[in-house]
């Protein structure tokens, strides 16, 4: 039994590293002084051999988690996505992706539900500063199960791999017992008038919203685009050749991240109308979590608006 | 210095065919970098010294096998100065000779900066932006440790480059994990692109910085090859620091018109002035010179 009900998608992360921890010995995870916050201070507690506490340097930690990658371990750099995409952004360019080292950069606090600690640590860009660097493959679950998948997936795969975790209670709805196939997105819900792309806590407000759709006369198929790269492009342009418009929901800036990769593909491949639902290019704000989702345009409410405006446009 | 390098002495012979190297490793340098038409020749050929000693005299490592279980590991971090790497990977065996002429040059695995990707046997990690060697320099200390091998890892930095802040963080990780397999050099030839060090951006007293930072420190004339390789020897079992060796070295050492001057750190080097230096370097002794793969001299 995973998760059920509502649970911290970061919990997913910590139970799947603990199994990892178990059964091989090169799983190395690592902290730049938020072991707690990124749920790796069980990990450290009982592989201590294991675990590398890093202080608060963010691009010291990326450099070593290279290092201990290329010499045979897989190894799990974890710190805020603010930190780890921005912050660290040179060490991970240079010495994680471009060498191809097989690590799992593991960050919380993607997106906006970081709640009270305001835009310093809101990521909205993480996602397209991590997508446009070349064999990075970038995973955003959308719930606990998901989370613990994605991360024994992310581990048995070779090779650098951003692993975007929410911070907050978010429902449980993904099957506890599927396991993860990275690059091969979900349909979880079918359907043909329009399609819903969605990614990590939006996927669950694209499946209210394809409910209210529904009763609207609307038929919205729902994706659960989990891993951003490499893109499902077989998924995606099926979805815009069947139902002819599309939407993108993403916490995360409208520009650079799911939307962005769906929209290079679509206007190459199967030109359609996109509708982006995503933070709009500003910085965010102190609230709580969900007066902040609701402030940005996170909503199911805006997704089905966004739908009903993709389908108009066809 | 407080702490002294552990005595060593090499045979004359020996000292012989490391001088050998090391020069060999500057004629290489002009000669490759002239091919391309530019690149950075002022801080490989300071380094020359270095290469020859690590590769020829200090290293566990073995070309014939690259990726030997517990071999040395060297991190090139002033990833700029590869073209002195390339030279002493090719004398040691890694590859041909003749290969060093496509350096810098389209569909090349010798690129402008070191790249594991094209070199995955011989570059143990790509650099070139500074400040980055240092950190996965103490990730591969660390897996060794972890796995129990003996295997001693060694890097090298500029001294300009100890001005980027995240060298120091990982200059407080290796004194935090007392990384003890781990060996620091710093090329303190005191100038970078923009001029003088101390102008440009102050770092001393460096060895005094890095013994506050908890580490070992040695330092020594760089060009002194006996004094590369002693300072290059593990440090006493007791001593849990890991060590830095300050290299005080000339930036063009050995090209009297590139020696001490900061705009020899990069740039275009034209066949007149490739002929030059090498017949201000002196003859290639024994080793041969690079020939174009027809056989055909070079330069």
């Amino acid at each position: 039994m995973l998760f059920s009900g509502s649970a911290d998608i970061r919990e997913g992360f910590a139970k799947a590293l603990m199994e990892l921890g178990e059964s091989n010995p090169n799983v190395v995870a690592m902290s730049a002084d938020l072991a707690g916050s990124s749920k790796v201070q069980a990990f450290a507690d009982t592989f201590p051999d294991q675990f590398f506490q890093m202080g608060i340097s963010e691009g010291d930690m990326m450099g070593t988690a290279a290092g201990l990658a290329l010499a045979g371990k897989i190894v799990f750099p974890t710190t805020f996505a603010v930190f780890a995409a921005s912050l660290a952004n040179q060490a991970v360019r240079l010495s994680i992706v471009y060498n191809q080292a097989n690590v799992k950069i593991a960050a919380g606090h993607g997106g906006i539900t970081v709640g009270g600690d305001g835009a310093t640590h809101q990521a909205f860009e993480d996602i397209a500063l991590m997508r446009v660097l070349p064999g990075l493959t970038v995973v955003v679950p959308a719930d606990a199960n998901e989370a613990y998948h994605a991360t024994l997936a992310v581990a048995a795969m070779h090779g650098p791999v951003y692993l975007r975790l929410a911070r907050s209670p978010h429902p449980v709805f993904t099957d506890p017992t599927k396991a993860f196939q990275i690059g091969k997105a979900e349909v979880l819900r079918e359907g043909a008038d329009v399609g819903i792309i969605a990614t990590g806590t939006m996927v669950v407000r694209a499946l209210q919203a394809a409910e209210a759709l529904a009763k609207d006369g609307i038929s919205a198929r729902v994706i659960n685009m989990h891993t951003i790269k490499p893109l499902d492009t077989e998924c995606v342009l099926s979805c815009a050749v069947d139902c002819k418009a599309v939407v993108t929901a993403e916490e995360h800036s409208v520009i650079g991240g799911l939307g962005g990769a769906v929209a290079e593909l679509l206007a190459q491949k199967q030109p359609t109308p996109i509708e982006f639902v995503g933070v709009q290019d500003t910085f965010g704000e102190s609230g709580e979590p969900e007066e902040i989702l609701t402030k940005y345009g996170l909503s199911a409410d805006k997704i089905r608006e966004a739908a009903v405006t993709a389908v108009q446009r066809k | 210095m407080n702490s002294t390098a552990t005595s060593f002495v090499l045979s004359p012979e020996r000292r012989d065919q490391l001088h050998q190297a090391a020069h060999q490793i500057r004629r290489d340098i002009i000669t490759a970098i002239a091919v391309a038409g530019d690149g950075h020749p002022g801080g490989a050929l300071g380094a020359a010294e270095l290469f020859a000693a690590l590769y020829f005299e200090v290293m566990h490592h073995n070309p014939r096998e690259p990726q030997m279980p517990g071999r040395d590991r060297f991190v090139l971090s002033n990833g700029h100065i590869c073209a002195g790497l390339y030279s002493a990977l090719a004398r040691a065996g890694y590859f041909p000779v003749a290969e060093l002429l496509t350096h810098r040059k389209i569909g090349s695995r010798l690129q402008g900066h070191p790249a594991r990707t094209h070199l995955p046997d011989m570059v143990e990690t790509s650099s070139g932006p500074l400040g980055q060697g240092l950190s996965v320099a103490n990730g591969l200390a660390l897996a060794a440790r972890l796995d129990g091998v003996q295997s001693r890892v060694f890097a090298l930095l500029g001294d300009g480059e100890m001005q980027e802040g995240q060298v120091w963080e990982a200059v407080m990780t290796a004194a935090h994990y007392k990384l003890q397999n781990l060996t620091m050099f710093v090329s303190y030839n005191r100038l970078q692109i923009d001029g003088a060090v101390e102008d440009v951006m102050g770092i001393d007293p460096l060895a005094a910085k890095l013994e506050s930072f908890q580490w070992r420190v040695v330092e020594i004339d760089g060009h002194d090859i006996e004094a590369v390789v002693a300072a290059a020897q593990p440090a006493p079992t007791e001593d849990h620091r890991p060590t830095a060796v300050i290299l005080r070295t000339v930036m063009g050492k050995g090209v009297s018109f590139m020696e001490d001057k900061a705009a020899w750190h990069g740039g275009k080097l034209s066949m007149e002035q490739a002929q030059q230096a090498l017949s201000g370097l002196g003859p290639a002794i024994g080793f041969d010179d690079i020939r174009h793969m027809d056989g055909t001299n070079v330069i």
